[in-house]
């Protein structure tokens, strides 16, 4: 018997001195019966009865594999059975021990009810996520903090379901996605951050969603490597809208974290958004400051799936840009485009700031110590 | 670098695999066909481990919609970013020059070949009448 250690070295980075937060982590249901205990009779039986309505036509969940099985990494698939990140031991074991996280914050993704056609399915569905994650893995594990999934495209009910968690400090973030029905400025999510800012809590805004409309501006693209890149065009279309629409001037205090939309775009989105705003100034004048200072005040990134250009200085660039104090460490785990949190923060940004990087800004803004 | 008897062919046929350790290496095995690769168990992207991953062919194209499929098996995709690395070279297929994984020559030997040594077979009984996998590391 050839006897084979482990790879070694696990174990928290060694520029992690401030803690290390994993701001993106995608809990997964057995199946669809864990949510039972959560959802009154009637929703049960018009979940299991008539199904989710997408704004997808024919699609409820992956319309396609996604590079691997459930878009997950090969080797995430818990022992004991079950899909990825289903199992609370094999995520402890594979993800917050190996790597020695401080804090883990849960994004739900489907299925959760955000986006579904069925405004009551969906305000039922995204609170059963809500108690879900309280129930499977807030209660049993300090390190890891849920994210309010709330039915975004219902401002009221999203708002009501805000305030119902707030009192709760395992919640950490109100939870969204970047594809929505309209563009997040507009009045019809503004429920979603007065109550957000009311209570103190950061917006996620993570990739992906089924709004209905093709996932670029142009279309349904052919193939899915058009689909990765489509995240960081929804992000702009997002943070265009938010900040021309003076949501962060309506609603004091309130900050978002674009999550898995990459942050390559944000210097370009600027810099063209206060280009056009010296020459059109007067069509939106409630926007008294130049675009580009809202978004380095309010919008924070995080990394994953980290750009990975070919000269170091044009990473450093964009970050630089962005403020070292708004990147935020994110591994998606357990999707198969994760990122090593040991190997994805190249060694040649400062020390101090892959620290900040690592835990020091999500601390921060999350209130985690 | 030193010989290692690392299995009997017999444990990793056609189409399989088997990680073991090495010279201090964790290495992947890969047996094509009746030939022999070793590989460094580790990606050197972000460093998962190889032997977790799937095999797979290469696809190629001389004009979009034309597709060609060919050496079935004979790739290894990292099982987290889906990169392809050539079990026969080590050598990634999107960048060969300067992305790939260390490999190790690997053959076969006689049991009775190997009894006489002097390789490093510590953890693995030879036996005469068997054949085994030898790696150099």
């Amino acid at each position: 018997m050839n006897l084979v250690r482990p790879i070694a070295s696990y174990g928290k980075p060694a520029a992690a001195t401030l803690g290390l937060v994993d701001v993106d982590i995608h809990p997964r249901v057995r199946d669809l019966s864990e949510f039972r205990p959560f959802v009154s009779d009637a929703d049960w039986h018009r979940l299991t009865t008539y199904g989710i309505h997408a704004r997808h036509g024919f699609a409820k969940g992956y319309p396609f594999p996604k590079a691997a099985p459930l878009a997950c990494r090969r080797d995430a698939w818990p022992p004991g059975g079950g899909p990825p990140a289903s199992d609370l031991p094999f995520l402890q074991e594979q993800l917050l021990d190996r790597y020695g996280l401080d804090v883990g914050v849960l994004n739900p993704l489907q299925p959760s009810g955000q986006g579904d056609v069925n405004d009551g399915l969906s305000v039922a569905l995204t609170s059963a996520v809500n108690d879900w994650q309280i129930e499977h893995w807030l209660r049993h594990e300090p390190r890891l903090r849920g994210s309010i999934v709330v039915p975004y495209e219902d401002g009221p009910a999203a708002a009501a379901e805000i305030r119902k968690r707030a009192g709760d400090p395992r919640f950490c973030q109100v939870f969204l996605l970047s594809r929505t029905c309209e563009p997040l400025g507009r009045q019809r999510y503004w429920p979603i951050y007065e109550a957000a800012a009311e209570v103190g809590l950061p917006v996620g805004i993570h990739a992906f969603g089924y709004s209905g409309h093709a996932m670029t501006s142009t279309g349904w693209p052919s193939f899915y490597v058009e689909e990765v890149q489509e995240h960081a065009t929804s992000a702009q279309a997002q943070v265009a809208s938010m900040v021309v629409e003076g949501i962060f001037d309506r609603f004091p205090g309130l900050n978002v974290v674009m999550i898995e939309c990459g942050f390559g775009w944000m210097p370009s989105l600027a810099w063209r958004l206060d280009g056009a705003w010296k020459r059109l100034r007067d069509e939106v004048p409630h926007l008294t400051r130049a675009p580009s200072e809202i978004m380095r005040e309010h919008v924070f990134v995080s990394t994953q799936p980290i750009e990975e250009p070919e000269r170091p200085e044009h990473l450093l660039d964009a970050m630089e840009w962005i403020g070292w104090d708004r990147i935020l460490f994110a591994s998606d785990y357990p999707h198969w485009d994760f990122d090593d949190p040991r190997m994805a923060i190249p060694s040649f940004i400062p020390e101090e700031k892959r620290a900040a990087i690592y835990g020091g800004n999500a601390n921060r803004i999350y209130r985690f110590r | 670098m030193s010989r290692h008897v690392v299995a009997p062919v017999s444990e990793i046929p056609p189409g399989g695999r088997k990680v073991v350790e090495a010279a201090g290496k964790r290495i992947v095995v890969f047996n094509l066909d009746g030939e022999f690769f070793a590989l460094l168990d580790r990606c050197p992207h972000q460093g998962s481990q190889l032997s977790g991953g799937i095999l797979c062919g290469l696809t190629q194209s001389d004009e979009p919609g034309h597709y060609r499929f060919s050496r079935a098996g004979e790739f290894v995709r990292c099982p987290w970013h889906q990169w392809e690395f050539d079990i026969r070279t080590g050598k990634s297929w999107f960048d060969p020059r300067r992305t790939k994984v260390r490999h190790f020559p690997a053959g076969v030997a006689e049991g009775s070949e190997l009894v006489e040594g002097p390789y490093t077979a510590e953890t693995i009984p030879v036996r005469v009448e068997e054949a085994y996998v030898v790696v150099e590391a």
